[in-house]
């Protein structure tokens, strides 16, 4: 009987899971070997026609450029940037509380609402960037229209919705750092880079993995503000392979090649994610 | 090794805005000496303890280590090694790269320091554990681990906050009798601080008796017993602690408040404003002498070796501790004496040690201590 209980425990979780996680994702795959039905044409099994079709689509190659920079600038600055803050904030400072506040900000507003923001501040002309450089002298420039600067600008946007949220972790981690430590390495006469390096960084290490983990997926899924801002424009130049996927389902209605770039990218997730695991967690130290 | 350095403290004090926590004191640290900061929790001797150490920034005053003035210099420019309570090893070093830390920082050469891990590991019995974390090994070894890390950087100044507060009794008995011989076959000079009277009368060649932020007394572990230089420091030092009385003055001299008998000579006792209190050690009252103060005896505390007496003389209470062979059933009236050298006059305003005219100097085995010369007096 006991069974029973526990199936019962169980099925309201895996309902939701094999719902809404597992059977898409297998659907997903399955549909990604077939073509996509239009009207009179039923779908058809294509075999991997969908991947060399993938494989021949410059687009595709572009937003997979796009998503590789995007990833390996957002990653390591938001990251790095967390790190300083928490470092600064975790420190004697006046107006600390303040401080903090301003920068967890970013976090609580929806990353929507943040886009807007960041439109006022790069709209040519009277927005706030060319308001600041024009009482300099500076021209006016077209930070979202520009092919060359408009995957810039969003970055520059992932980065500060990200810094704040990543900063609490490793400011929670900070704190709990005992402050004999530091005594202690001051009276050996470890400058502050020494303790930093020695002891401070390695003790942080299980708060960098996750972090760099969360990092790694908000990477390639923080896409609100491409929709706001960009629309993927100019010229697909700050499109992402989230937002393509969604662009070739939604907007193309071609099901059967956007299940093949899902496939992609989970792929793509998945190997990142275990590579950090086996890459990190070996140097990293649990207490 | 580096024999130790002499520290001086002068007129040192802290303050965080209006809360003193150490107000103007001066002692010094001999060099090669064992002294010990002792008082109850907040009485300033960690505080004072962290100046020495450069951990926390005088108000005012000044710290000479060597008779050089350090009060401002950095803890790495003081000479001083320093274990503390919680040992702050760090957790993510084994126990080798822990002790080696401070030398590295210091960029030893890595012969010399592999010589120096050796010996220090040898000396603390810590050679199997080397490659182990901190988390990996008991509380003990923890600790020997933090004296390693004191005791390789070879500094003529070990400082000690508590150190084996963290440890149960057996280990602490075993460990303070470690860290006295280890201490005087290095030479170093040890500021430890604790607020365990029996640690510190069983380590020091000095006390620094301290109490809301100030000195009540700094001597030698002998003289602060028989010599106690306030009620507090009377109190404080000792289980169980001394019997303090309330005394009355009549024609015949100083008489225990309530009972006719005079104790104390009249010329003793002299004639001032606030009256006196009397201590006698419970050590140092004998049961069944005849022609002592008459008590009645309220409660028997079976201790195994002896026993503790709780006595009424008139309506004051009067612990003894006696012999065991003695019997005593509460309720019974028994004579209770004591030698005149056992007694301690204080004021009872100020709570300062009256001396006596008759006292002798404490006698030590092999030495003898000055005692008033260098007893500071307490109170206002």
């Amino acid at each position: 009987m006991e069974w029973i209980y526990g199936w019962l425990l169980l099925s309201p979780a895996l309902v939701l899971l094999i719902a809404f996680t597992h059977l898409p994702a297998i659907n997903t795959l399955w549909g990604s070997f077939f073509s996509t039905p239009r009207g009179q044409r039923p779908a058809k099994f294509v075999g991997l026609g969908n991947y060399e079709t993938l494989l021949a689509d410059e687009t595709f190659w572009q937003v997979f450029s796009n998503s590789f920079w995007y990833a390996v600038v957002t990653i390591p600055v938001s990251v790095a940037l967390a790190l300083l803050m928490a470092i600064w904030v975790d420190g004697k400072l006046a107006g600390r509380g303040f401080v903090r506040l301003a920068y967890f900000a970013p976090t609580v507003l929806p990353l929507i609402a943040v886009a807007n923001i960041w439109m006022f501040f790069y709209t040519p002309g009277f927005g706030l960037i060319d308001q600041i450089s024009g009482a300099f002298g500076f021209p006016s420039v077209n930070w979202l229209g520009d092919p060359d600067l408009a995957l810039g600008a969003v970055i520059v946007v992932a980065i500060w919705k990200e810094a704040g949220f990543f900063m609490i972790f490793y400011l929670a981690a900070l704190q709990s750092i005992p402050p004999q430590l530091r005594e202690a390495a001051a009276i050996e006469g470890a400058d502050r880079w020494t303790f930093f390096r020695r002891i401070t960084f390695p003790l942080l290490m299980p708060t960098t993995l996750f972090v760099s983990v969360n990092a790694v997926i908000n990477s390639f899924r923080l896409v609100d503000h491409i929709f706001v801002m960009t629309d993927g424009g100019p010229d697909n130049a700050s499109s992402l392979l989230l937002f393509y996927i969604y662009e070739v389902a939604f907007k193309f209605w071609d099901t059967a090649y956007a299940s093949t770039l899902t496939v992609v990218l989970l792929v793509l997730l998945s190997v990142l994610a275990v590579g950090q695991f086996f890459l990190l967690d070996k140097r990293v130290h649990y207490r | 090794m580096s024999a130790g350095v002499e520290i001086e403290v002068r007129d040192l004090r802290k303050a965080w805005g209006d809360s003193v926590a150490v107000d103007g004191i001066g002692f010094t640290a001999e060099a090669g000496a064992f002294t010990v900061l002792l008082g109850p929790s907040g009485c300033g001797k960690s505080t004072t303890l962290r100046m020495i150490a450069g951990l926390e920034e005088a108000t005012s005053g000044a710290v000479l280590i060597g008779s050089q003035n350090v009060t401002r210099q950095p803890p790495n420019a003081r000479g001083i090694s320093m274990v503390f309570q919680s040992y702050a090893l760090f957790p993510h070093l084994n126990v080798a790269e822990n002790i080696l830390f401070g030398l590295k920082v210091r960029r030893v050469p890595a012969a010399e320091r592999a010589a120096r891990l050796q010996r220090t590991a040898g000396l603390l019995g810590l050679d199997g554990l080397l490659d182990r974390r901190p988390s990996q090994i008991s509380g003990g070894q923890q600790q020997r681990v933090a004296l390693g890390r004191a005791i390789i950087s070879e500094k003529p100044i070990c400082l000690m906050d508590e150190p084996l507060s963290n440890l149960d009794a057996k280990l602490r008995h075993e460990m303070r009798v470690e860290l006295k011989t280890l201490q005087q076959k290095l030479g170093i000079t040890m500021v430890y601080v604790t607020h365990d009277q029996v640690e510190a009368i069983a380590m020091a060649d000095r006390i620094v008796v301290m109490k809301g932020g100030q000195i009540e007394q700094s001597a030698d572990p002998r003289t602060l017993y028989q010599r106690p230089a306030s009620v507090f420091v009377a109190r404080f030092i000792g289980t169980p602690p001394m019997n303090i009385l309330e005394l009355a003055v009549g024609p015949a001299g100083g008489m225990i408040s309530g009972d006719p008998t005079p104790v104390l000579p009249r010329s003793v006792v002299d004639d001032r404003d606030g009256g006196f209190q009397l201590g006698i050690r419970p050590e140092d009252i004998e049961i069944g002498q005849p022609g002592g103060i008459t008590g009645t005896v309220e409660q028997v505390e079976y201790l195994g070796a002896d026993q503790l007496v709780d006595c009424r003389i008139a309506d004051q209470r009067v612990l003894i501790r006696a012999a065991n062979r003695q019997p005593v059933a509460v309720g019974q009236r028994v004579s209770l004496t004591w030698g005149r050298d056992s007694l301690h006059l204080f004021d009872k305003r100020s709570g300062a040690r009256i001396p006596a005219t008759d006292e002798r100097p404490v006698q030590a085995a092999g030495r003898t201590f000055q005692t008033n010369a260098e007893t500071g007096a307490a109170g206002p």
